[in-house]
C-alpha cells in the first residue's frame, strides 16, 4: 500500500484528541521502560523489573490443575448442542449458571457474611468497563465524583474520558495512615461545589488501590452516612476483596448494608472482576452488583457494548460452581500472597524502608519521603527517574496515583516469581547503601 | 437520582423490534415440545454451517485446551494477556481472513486493525471518535434497529436518516443524501459523516462500486467521514460479488486524493458470518492514525477475551477450514434463501432481490388494510400473535413505506422454516377468503342499496 497519508484535515471528535486518556503520565512512562528493556532470569538478568503491575500470578498452578482435570470446562461436550448454543448465547443476561457461580463467589470471599443475589449481577467485559458503565449511568457529563486519593491511576480515563465527568480528590495523608474521614469528605464536596459541580456519587476503593490495606468499619460506616446525607451514589470497588490475606480483615459494603436492614441501599452498588483475585485479566470478566432496580435494568442493556465472550462465562462458570476449588483457591491464594507481602516488607525494612502497614492487594505502598531532596512532585519524580533507570525498578510514583503527600510509591509483589522479588530486593539494597555512603 | 442517559429511551428498546422477542420468548417454538410456538424470524443470526466449526473443533481439542502446536499450556499467557493492541496472531488471520471474503482484491494491515467486543462496540467506539454529542451522522432507511442504542445512546451524537424508497429498489440517491443532508442543517446538526450497512441489513443487498464511489465523492465533499459497516460481507452468496468500501477508495480516480482513506472507517464481526455473536469479536479497520490510536485506547472498555483470541486465531489459521467454510456456508445460505423467497412467492408474497444476509426484505404491502404504519402495526401483531411468527416491521428500521418486513431465514433448521412457510400460506388463504367473504357481503350490502334507490325512484316518478 503505496499511499502516503498526510496528516488528515477531516476531524475527529474532542474525546478522540483529548488527552483525557491519561496515558502521558509516569504511570505509563514506567511501563515503556519497562517494555523496552524487561528484565528475564535467564536471558536479560540487568534488565528493568516490573513493579508497576499489579498482577496476581502466585496461583496459576491452582488453576492450571484444575483445568487439566476438568477438561469439560474448556471444551463443549461431546454432544453438538453445548458448542452452538454457546456460541449464540449473546443474552446481556448472562449465563445464568456464571452468574450463580459469581454471586457465589463473591459470598464466600466475605466468608458467608453477606448474600448475593444472582439476578442483580451484571457482567462487563472487565472492571474498567464497569467503572465507566456505572458512572454513564449516575452521572451527567459535567458532573463529579468524589474519589479518596491515593487512588489508582486509570480512573482518570475510565470514569472522565468519554463520560465527560470530573473527578473531585478527596485528600488522604499519612496523619492517620491515609484514612478517609468525614472532615475530608465534606471539604471535597464543598470543594465540588464551589467548582459549580454537581456531586453525583463517592467512590471508594476496598481494598484500597494503591494502598493495599481494608478500609475499616467505622470508615465504612461514615462513608455510607455521608452518601445518604448528601444524597449521592456509593459505589464500592472490591476488586480486590478475594486477596485480603486474612479473610476476618475485609469487611465489604454489604455487610455494613446487611447490618442496617438494606436501608439506603438503593444507592449502593459494588463492582467486582476476577482480574486480580483469579488473575485472569486477559479473560475481561467484571461485574457490577447494585441494590437499585433501574441500574441493574439500564446497566444490563449498557453491558451489550462490552459482554463477556460466552465461551469464557462456560469455562469460569464451571470452575467457580466447583465449591472444592473454588474455597482452596481462596484460602491457599490468600496464604501465598500474605507470605509474599511478608517478604517484600521484611525486605524494605532490612533496606532501611518503611511501608504502610498494609492487609491486601498485590502490592504494597512504600515511603521514601525521607530520600527526597525536597518535600516536592518534582523531587519525587526525579527519585523516581533514578529508580526506574538506575536501579532499573518500574515502581510507581504516587503523583501518578494523586497523593497529596510526596514521597510515597506503589510497589507490587505478586507479578514475579519469588526469585526475581529477591533479586529486586538486593537491588533496593544496594541502592539504599549506596545513597547511605553518599 | 439516575443520569439522563439511564432515564432516557435511547436505549430503543422499547421498539416493536424488541417487543416481539420478548413475546416469542414466552412461547418459543419448538419442533417436538411446543410445535405450535411462536417461531423465531426476528434474528439475524446464522446457525446453518455450525457443523463445520464443530468438526474443527473435535479435531484441534489443543486450541480449546490452551495449548500450543507442541502441546504446551499457554494458559498463563493468555490469562494475563490484556493488551489493548490485541493478540499479533489474532489479528494477522483476520485481516488474512477479510481480505479472503474481498477476494484479495484489497489487503488489510493489522496494524489498523483495533478489536471490539462486537461491532456493536465497534460501531459505538468509532462514533465516540468521529462526532461530538449533539453531531449528527446519516444513516439511510431502513437500517438495524439496533443502531439507535449503538450510535446515539451514550454518545449523545443525533442519526438523521437518509430516506430510501421502493421506487428505486432502496438504493442511496444523491438527491436523498443532498436532502438529509440539507434537513440536518436545518436543524441545526453538524453532520460528521455518513454509516452505510454493506451488506445491508435489513435489505439483504450490496452496493454497486458507482455507487460506492458517489458516497466517497460526498463524504469528500462535505468534509465528513464515511463508515462502512460490512458485518454481512462473508454471508454475501449469489452476485454480484461483494465490493467493499475499501475497493472503491483505491480506484485510480480517487487515488489522487490522499485524505479519502483518513475518512473511511470499516466495521466487520465474526457474528454473522462464523455464527459466534456469543464471542463478541469484533473490530474497526482504518487508515487514520489517530482514530487508530484513540480507539484502541477505548478499547479498553471492551476487550475480546484472550482466551476466545487464541481459539479463533488458531482456528482462521487454518486456511483449507476457511476456504472451505467460507464456499460452503455461502451455498447453503442460497439454498435457505432460495427456499424462503419460492415459499413466499406461492403464497403471492414478494421479497426485494438480494444477493446477501441472513434475511429477506418481504413486501407485504397488499396485505396492509390501509398505506399506513398503524396497518402495518397490525398485520405485525396478527402474524405475531395469530400465525405466531416473529418476524420485524419495517417501522422498526425506521423505513418510510409501511407494509415491509424483515424476515430472517438462517437461524432455525430447514424443516421450522417449511411450518413457517406452511403458516404463511394459510394466513394468506384466510385473509384472502375473508377479503373474499367480506368483498361478497359487501357487494350484497351495495346490491341492496341500489337496488332500494332504484325502486324508491320508481315510487317517485310513479307519485309524479
Amino acid at each position: 500500500m503505496a499511499i502516503e497519508i498526510e496528516q488528515p484535515r477531516v476531524g475527529l471528535s474532542k474525546v478522540a484528541v483529548s488527552k483525557t486518556h491519561g496515558e502521558d503520565s509516569p504511570y505509563f512512562a514506567g511501563w515503556k521502560a519497562y517494555d523496552e528493556n524487561p528484565y528475564h532470569e535467564t536471558s536479560n538478568q540487568s534488565g528493568v523489573i516490573q513493579m508497576g503491575l499489579a498482577e496476581n500470578q502466585v496461583s496459576f498452578d491452582l488453576l492450571e490443575k484444575y483445568l487439566e482435570e476438568h477438561s469439560e470446562a474448556s471444551s463443549w461436550g461431546k454432544g453438538a448442542p453445548g458448542f452452538r448454543e454457546n456460541a449464540l448465547f449473546q443474552d446481556y443476561h448472562g449465563l445464568k449458571s456464571f452468574r450463580q457461580a459469581m454471586a457465589n463467589f463473591m459470598e464466600q470471599i466475605r466468608g458467608g457474611r453477606a448474600k448475593f443475589d444472582p439476578d442483580r449481577i451484571v457482567l462487563t467485559a472487565g472492571a474498567t468497563a464497569a467503572n465507566e458503565l456505572l458512572t454513564f449511568i449516575l452521572a451527567d457529563p459535567g458532573d463529579a465524583l468524589l474519589i479518596p486519593t491515593p487512588y489508582y491511576p486509570g480512573f482518570d480515563r475510565d470514569l472522565r474520558w468519554r463520560t465527560g465527568v470530573n473527578i473531585v480528590p478527596i485528600h488522604c495523608d499519612s496523619s492517620n495512615n491515609f484514612q478517609i474521614t468525614p472532615e475530608a469528605m465534606e471539604a471535597a464536596y464543598q470543594s465540588a461545589e464551589s467548582m459549580n459541580l454537581k456531586v453525583r456519587g463517592i467512590l471508594i476503593t476496598n481494598p484500597s488501590n494503591p494502598l493495599g490495606a481494608t478500609i475499616q468499619r467505622s470508615a465504612l460506616e461514615q462513608i455510607l452516612d455521608f452518601a445518604v446525607n448528601k444524597n449521592i451514589h456509593l459505589v464500592s470497588d472490591e476488586i480486590y476483596s478475594g486477596s485480603t490475606f486474612s479473610s476476618s480483615e475485609f469487611i465489604s459494603i454489604a455487610e455494613i448494608l446487611e447490618t442496617r436492614g438494606y436501608k439506603d441501599a438503593e444507592r449502593v452498588h459494588i463492582v467486582y472482576s476476577l482480574s486480580k483475585d483469579l488473575g485472569l485479566p486477559g479473560f475481561r470478566v467484571g461485574t457490577i452488583y447494585s441494590y437499585n432496580d433501574q441500574v441493574v435494568t439500564t446497566a444490563r442493556r449498557m453491558s451489550s457494548f462490552t459482554l463477556i465472550s460466552s465461551q469464557t462465562q462456560h469455562l469460569l462458570a464451571c470452575m467457580l460452581s466447583n465449591k472444592e476449588f473454588s474455597e482452596n483457591y481462596i484460602k491457599t491464594n490468600r496464604e501465598r500472597l500474605s507470605k509474599r507481602y511478608d517478604m517484600i516488607i521484611k525486605g524494605l525494612k532490612k533496606a532501611g524502608i518503611e511501608c504502610l502497614k498494609g492487609n491486601a492487594g498485590l502490592f504494597c505502598w512504600m515511603n521514601l519521603s525521607p530520600l527526597l531532596e525536597k518535600p516536592t512532585r518534582e523531587s519525587e519524580l526525579a527519585l523516581w527517574k533514578v529508580i526506574l533507570n538506575e536501579v532499573k525498578l518500574n515502581i510507581s510514583p504516587g503523583s501518578s496515583c494523586h497523593c497529596s503527600e510526596p514521597g510515597w510509591f506503589r510497589v507490587c509483589f505478586a507479578n514475579m516469581s519469588e526469585q526475581t522479588l529477591e533479586i529486586a530486593l538486593e537491588r533496593i539494597h544496594k541502592f539504599m547503601e549506596q545513597r547511605k555512603r553518599n | 437520582m439516575l443520569s439522563s442517559k439511564a432515564s432516557s429511551n435511547s436505549h430503543g428498546q422499547d421498539s416493536l423490534y424488541f417487543l416481539g422477542w420478548q413475546v416469542y420468548e414466552k412461547n418459543p417454538f419448538h419442533e417436538v415440545e411446543n410445535p405450535s410456538g411462536i417461531i423465531q424470524m426476528g434474528l439475524a443470526e446464522n446457525q446453518l454451517s455450525f457443523d463445520l466449526v464443530e468438526s474443527w473443533l473435535r479435531k484441534n481439542p489443543d486450541a480449546m485446551g490452551l495449548k500450543n502446536k507442541d502441546g504446551e499450556s499457554v494458559f498463563r499467557d493468555l490469562a494475563l494477556f490484556q493488551d489493548y493492541h490485541g493478540m499479533p496472531a489474532f489479528k494477522n488471520e483476520l485481516v488474512e481472513y477479510m481480505a479472503k471474503i474481498r477476494g484479495n482484491k484489497v489487503k488489510f494491515d493489522p496494524n489498523n486493525l483495533v478489536l471490539a467486543a462486537g461491532a456493536t462496540s465497534a460501531n459505538e467506539t468509532l462514533i465516540f471518535c468521529l462526532a461530538d454529542p449533539g453531531d449528527a451522522i446519516l444513516l439511510p432507511t431502513p437500517s438495524y434497529a439496533g443502531f439507535d442504542r449503538d450510535l446515539k445512546w451514550r454518545t449523545g451524537v443525533e442519526i438523521v436518516p437518509i430516506h430510501c424508497s421502493s421506487s428505486n429498489g432502496f438504493r442511496i440517491s444523491m438527491f436523498a443524501l443532498e436532502e438529509a443532508y440539507e434537513r440536518a442543517q436545518k436543524l441545526n446538526l453538524k453532520v460528521k459523516g455518513v454509516l452505510i450497512t454493506n451488506p445491508s441489513n435489513p435489505l439483504g443487498t450490496t452496493m454497486t462500486k458507482d455507487e460506492l464511489q458517489s458516497l466517497i465523492t460526498f463524504a469528500i465533499d462535505k468534509d465528513i467521514h464515511l463508515i462502512s459497516d460490512e458485518v454481512f460481507s462473508g454471508t454475501v452468496f449469489d452476485s454480484p460479488c461483494f465490493i467493499s468500501i475499501m475497493e472503491a477508495a483505491m480506484d485510480s480516480n480517487l487515488k489522487r486524493n490522499t485524505d479519502v482513506l483518513s475518512r473511511i472507517h470499516i466495521v466487520y464481526s465474526l457474528s454473522k458470518d462464523l455464527g459466534l455473536p456469543g464471542f463478541r469479536v469484533g473490530m474497526i479497520y482504518s487508515n487514520n492514525q489517530t482514530v487508530v490510536s484513540a480507539a484502541t485506547k477505548m478499547s479498553s472498555f471492551g476487550l475480546v477475551s484472550s482466551q476466545t483470541q487464541y481459539l479463533l486465531s488458531y482456528m482462521l489459521a487454518n486456511k483449507k477450514f476457511t476456504s472451505n467454510y467460507m464456499k460452503r456456508n455461502q451455498k447453503r445460505l442460497k439454498k435457505r434463501k432460495e427456499m424462503l423467497v419460492s415459499g413466499l412467492k406461492k403464497s403471492g408474497i414478494n421479497c426485494l432481490k438480494s444477493n446477501a444476509g441472513l434475511f429477506c426484505w418481504v413486501d407485504m404491502r397488499h396485505l396492509l388494510c390501509s398505506n399506513t404504519f398503524e396497518a402495518e402495526t397490525d398485520l405485525w401483531k396478527k402474524i405475531l400473535c395469530e400465525v405466531g411468527l416473529n418476524i420485524s416491521p419495517g417501522s422498526s428500521f425506521h423505513c418510510s413505506q409501511p407494509g415491509w418486513f424483515r424476515v430472517c431465514f438462517a437461524n432455525m433448521n430447514q424443516s421450522t422454516l417449511q411450518v413457517a412457510l406452511r403458516r404463511i400460506k394459510d394466513f394468506v388463504e384466510r385473509s384472502r377468503f375473508n377479503y373474499q367473504q367480506n368483498m361478497a357481503s359487501l357487494s350484497r350490502k351495495l346490491i341492496g342499496n341500489w337496488v332500494r334507490k332504484l325502486s324508491s325512484a320508481d315510487s317517485e316518478e310513479q307519485e309524479r
